[in-house]
């Protein structure tokens, strides 16, 4: 069976000003989303607070429930329908520092009892994390997606450019941009930002072009998953974090296969014009995309829907992540190749027809 | 070639055999004898979010031990150099964060001082002297590695301690560590009583015996004004039917005549007349002896019995108590006398923790958990399986084949390495069942690619294989860097991910480049077929 024909030509790159145009527009969006919420919408583990999660036994509106918080004067709480087929359930959450949990769980469950009666629910998850933990656990998370980002740079650099000098020395003055900019004391989310830019600046200058379009593909991804996370007012937490990181993999391993292919393409040095080998690369190996990505769509749809409460906003965001991923490999990824002529374009081409 | 093939075959069955024998122990419940002596009896471990179960990371206050250190060995202090002749004013010595201040009367006596410290106290050195109307103000301070010192041994003791509370409250496999210079990580799997378990780690459980001030004017006292050397504690009951808390004022004096580090064993009795539980104490032989001079030398006073700084009660002492056995009393619940019993035998924290971070998750919930989480894998897999076989055929068959090893080497890799299976593990177990077919299908397009360009069955494999084989492990490296790096970074269940994602790439690599190389091999050596099944 073939769902793509094997002559196929679809003009990828020339098409690439509206996936331009696409892009920019989701990644402006995310960023007025963002300014709109006030930030991004940290989880308890980040921002700190406490979580209960309550299943009751009988059909229970959130009506109800908030009346019940209310009744006990239980206040800056919000309530959270996690209910199934299977029965009505509820996340309590509050975020507030100094609130002793134990004390916060059992005026919520006071609450509950005068209102729906003993043994009408059942306590299933508590979760409370303190303000200073959230603190140490959104540093950690961030470093976790900045140690990420620069790993793969390097790897990318090194394996497709045969650059590996150059590579440690990104690497070097990466370390170094960091740094001096830790020293004057800054947030990490400035930190990334700043790293970010020296990436690509980096990249650009030294011209590690195949590096520039995986690292911009992948924070393209990351944006748009964000804002899309910000757009449903989903909360971001540990979990959250992981999934990202697990768009940064997947992005990449798309994103370089149809790079190996430019490379190969290019090796067999067909004196063709570089977006013309591009695009052929991409029409290549577009059988291959659609099919992966179709698959490990088709096992996150199924998380996603059979997957349960406390996985749900998880697929979510690999559903996200898989598609724009899918996406900015084809369009992103690889037409910005263009944007950049190698350092050693006609010397390396020379070289290798001698050989 | 034929040869290879062989050793491979061997090879893979070799994997095949060993996975199997390292999940039979998760599978089966009742393993044979012989098999736990000689094979892996470790199961797949689940994390708490699938087991249920309480996390917690708690804080040792350890300045606070730091303090009370300070506070005994300015006693110490004290008491010696009135030994050496040394006078100082006032009764008492001020101690604040890492260091304490004493009053000389006599300038002369700094020399003596610094002699002294320099002997007997090496960890402490004058910082300031300054002059008052009381006389020479002399700051000493402790050294800051004397302060290291202090703190990490408050927490090494108050890990110690807890682990004993928790041996001794029955909780199997519980997972008790140091994380940083002075948090504790703590997993309890299986707790379903979060509330009790807390408040038995919680605790500080400071026991100590003091004498009552009934001399003392208690009226004042409660407005602020306590007599020198005493202190106000409050002596709290609570109705167990109405659940009115009453609070009596007690005035004791503040020297502690005997502490909880003189108990050796504590155990829960239930008074006959009465029917209700209470704790009996035993001291060991030094304890036995401070108590039977105490209550020798305070008959018909009262002694109050303090945990935590509340006092629990306050007897007449009838007479003087040998044997070293005292009883604490109070409306306990059978429960609570039973950790009453369990936090005094254990030991007084050094410091008082605070809880940083607590997840619990209820048992029935980790249940759901897990169920939804096999349903969504077997949904999803089934639904790749069905996809691959459609569109690759005999090929798909073949990577559907490697994509059922690929889950059985990781369930297997999980319990050979005695990880946590947890519930973002399971997604990404998942996520893997969708992404382990990328090898494959990567090698199917390159093996079409050369058949259309007319090369024979077998060259065409050889080359789909060969050519697909950088481009698997390009883009494999990265992923794995992800996890890597999730791995350093994450906690919990996140590192559980980490690992299942890992394990996964790891395993799909193989599956996809070994094991199904292997078969294609087999069918075009051994079985002669004509046609390139894909």
């Amino acid at each position: 069976m073939e769902l793509i024909k094997p002559n196929i030509n679809l003009d990828f790159v020339g098409n690439r000003k509206y996936a331009y145009i696409l892009s920019g527009s989701l990644i402006l969006l995310t960023i007025v989303f963002l300014i709109v919420r006030g930030g991004p919408n940290f989880g308890i583990d980040f921002a700190g607070g406490i979580l209960v999660q309550v299943k009751f036994n009988k059909e229970t509106s959130t009506g109800q429930v908030r009346n019940a918080l209310e009744s006990a004067s239980i206040e800056n709480t919000t309530v959270q329908d996690f209910s199934t087929e299977e029965g009505s359930e509820y996340l309590v959450r509050i975020e507030q520092e100094g609130v002793d949990v134990t004390e916060f769980k059992d005026r919520i469950q006071t609450a509950f009892k005068k209102t729906f009666g003993e043994g009408a629910f059942e306590v299933r998850r508590v979760e409370m994390v303190g303000p200073k933990v959230g603190k140490d656990l959104r540093q950690k998370a961030l470093f976790a997606v900045f140690y990420a980002i620069l790993f793969i740079a390097i790897y990318i650099s090194g394996r497709f450019e045969l650059k590996w000098l150059m590579s440690i020395i990104m690497a070097g003055a990466l370390l170094v941009a960091v740094y001096l900019a830790s020293l004057i004391n800054i947030s990490v989310v400035w930190l990334i930002v700043i790293a970010l830019i020296v990436t690509l600046g980096l990249c650009w200058v030294l011209r590690l072009r195949y590096a520039l379009g995986a690292v911009v593909a992948l924070i393209h991804d990351v944006i748009i998953t964000v804002g899309a996370f910000s757009f449903f007012n989903k909360e971001i937490t540990l979990p959250i974090v992981a999934a990202l990181l697990t768009i940064i993999g997947y992005s990449l391993n798309d994103t370089i296969i149809v790079f190996d292919r430019i490379r190969e393409n290019l090796r067999k040095g067909r004196r063709t014009d570089f977006s013309k080998t591009i695009n052929s690369s991409i029409n290549e190996t577009l059988s291959r995309t659609i099919l992966t990505s179709g698959t490990t769509l088709v096992v996150v749809v199924s998380l996603f829907i059979l997957g349960g409460g406390v996985i749900h906003d998880f697929a979510f965001a690999l559903l996200v992540g898989i598609v724009v991923g899918t996406y900015s490999s084809i369009y992103v990824a690889s037409p910005i190749l263009l944007a950049l002529p190698a350092a050693d374009e006609k010397g390396g081409m020379v070289s290798k027809r001698k050989r | 070639m034929k040869g290879k093939l062989g050793w491979r075959a061997i090879l893979v069955l070799a994997v095949l055999v060993a996975s199997v024998v390292y999940l039979v122990p998760s599978i089966s419940g009742n393993l044979p004898l012989w098999w736990s002596n000689v094979l892996p009896k470790d199961k797949v471990q689940l994390g708490l979010d699938l087991q249920g179960g309480m996390h917690l990371i708690l804080e040792v206050e350890s300045e606070k031990a730091v303090e009370t250190q300070l506070g005994i060995f300015a006693d110490d202090i004290k008491r010696a150099l009135r030994e050496e002749r040394v006078w100082i004013a006032g009764d008492k010595v001020q101690t604040s964060a890492g260091a304490m201040e004493l009053v000389l009367k006599n300038e002369e006596d700094i020399e003596k001082l610094k002699e002294f410290l320099e002997k007997n106290y090496p960890e402490f050195s004058i910082e300031e002297t300054r002059k008052d109307d009381s006389g020479v103000v002399v700051t000493l301070a402790m050294s800051a590695d004397e302060q290291k010192r202090i703190r990490q041994f408050a927490t090494s003791q108050a890990l110690e301690t807890i682990r004993n509370r928790v041996d001794q409250f029955g909780v199997s496999e519980p997972d008790i560590r140091p994380q940083g210079e002075d948090r504790l990580l703590i997993q309890l799997p299986g707790i379903s009583d979060t509330d009790r378990a807390l408040k038995l780690i919680g605790k500080t459980a400071l026991l100590e015996f003091k004498l009552v001030d009934d001399m003392g004017d208690l009226p004042a006292a409660e407005k602020g004004d306590v007599p020198p050397g005493d202190e106000l504690l409050y002596e709290v009951r609570e109705n167990r039917e109405t659940g009115r808390v009453t609070k009596t004022p007690v005035l004791v004096e503040r020297r502690s005549l005997l502490t909880g580090q003189y108990v050796s064993d504590a155990r829960v009795q239930i008074d006959n007349q009465f029917n209700e539980p209470y704790v009996t104490l035993k001291f060991n032989a030094k304890g036995a002896r401070l108590f039977e001079r105490v209550t020798g030398e305070n008959v018909k006073r009262r002694l109050a019995i303090i945990l935590d700084g509340v006092v629990n009660s306050a007897p007449v002492i009838q007479e003087k108590i040998p044997g070293g056995t005292a009883r604490i009393t109070g409306n306990f619940t059978m429960e609570e006398a039973r950790d009453l019993a369990i936090v005094l035998r254990a030991g007084a924290l050094p410091a008082p923790v605070k809880v940083l971070e607590e997840r619990t998750v209820g048992p029935s919930l980790g249940k759901d958990s897990i169920r939804k989480g096999f349903i969504s894998m077997i949904v999803g897999g089934l639904v790749v399986i069905l996809v691959m076989a459609v569109y690759y055929q005999i090929g798909g068959l073949i990577a559907d084949a490697a994509l059922l090893l690929n889950i059985v080497l990781i369930m297997a890799a999980l319990a050979a390495f005695g990880a946590t299976l947890t519930l973002p593990g399971m997604a990404g177990i998942i996520l893997t069942i969708g992404m382990a077919v990328d090898a494959n299908v990567l090698i199917f397009e390159r093996i079409r690619e050369e058949t259309r360009l007319g090369k024979t069955p077998r060259a065409a494999v050889e080359a789909g294989f060969g050519r697909a084989l950088v481009t698997i492990i390009d883009s494999n490296v990265t992923t794995l860097i992800a996890a890597l790096v999730l791995f350093q970074f994450g906690t919990g269940p996140v590192k559980g991910f980490a690992v299942t994602l890992s394990i996964g790439i790891v395993a799909s690599v193989f599956t996809a480049v070994f094991v199904s190389r292997l078969v294609f091999d087999y069918l075009l050596l051994r079985v002669r077929v004509k046609r390139i099944p894909v």
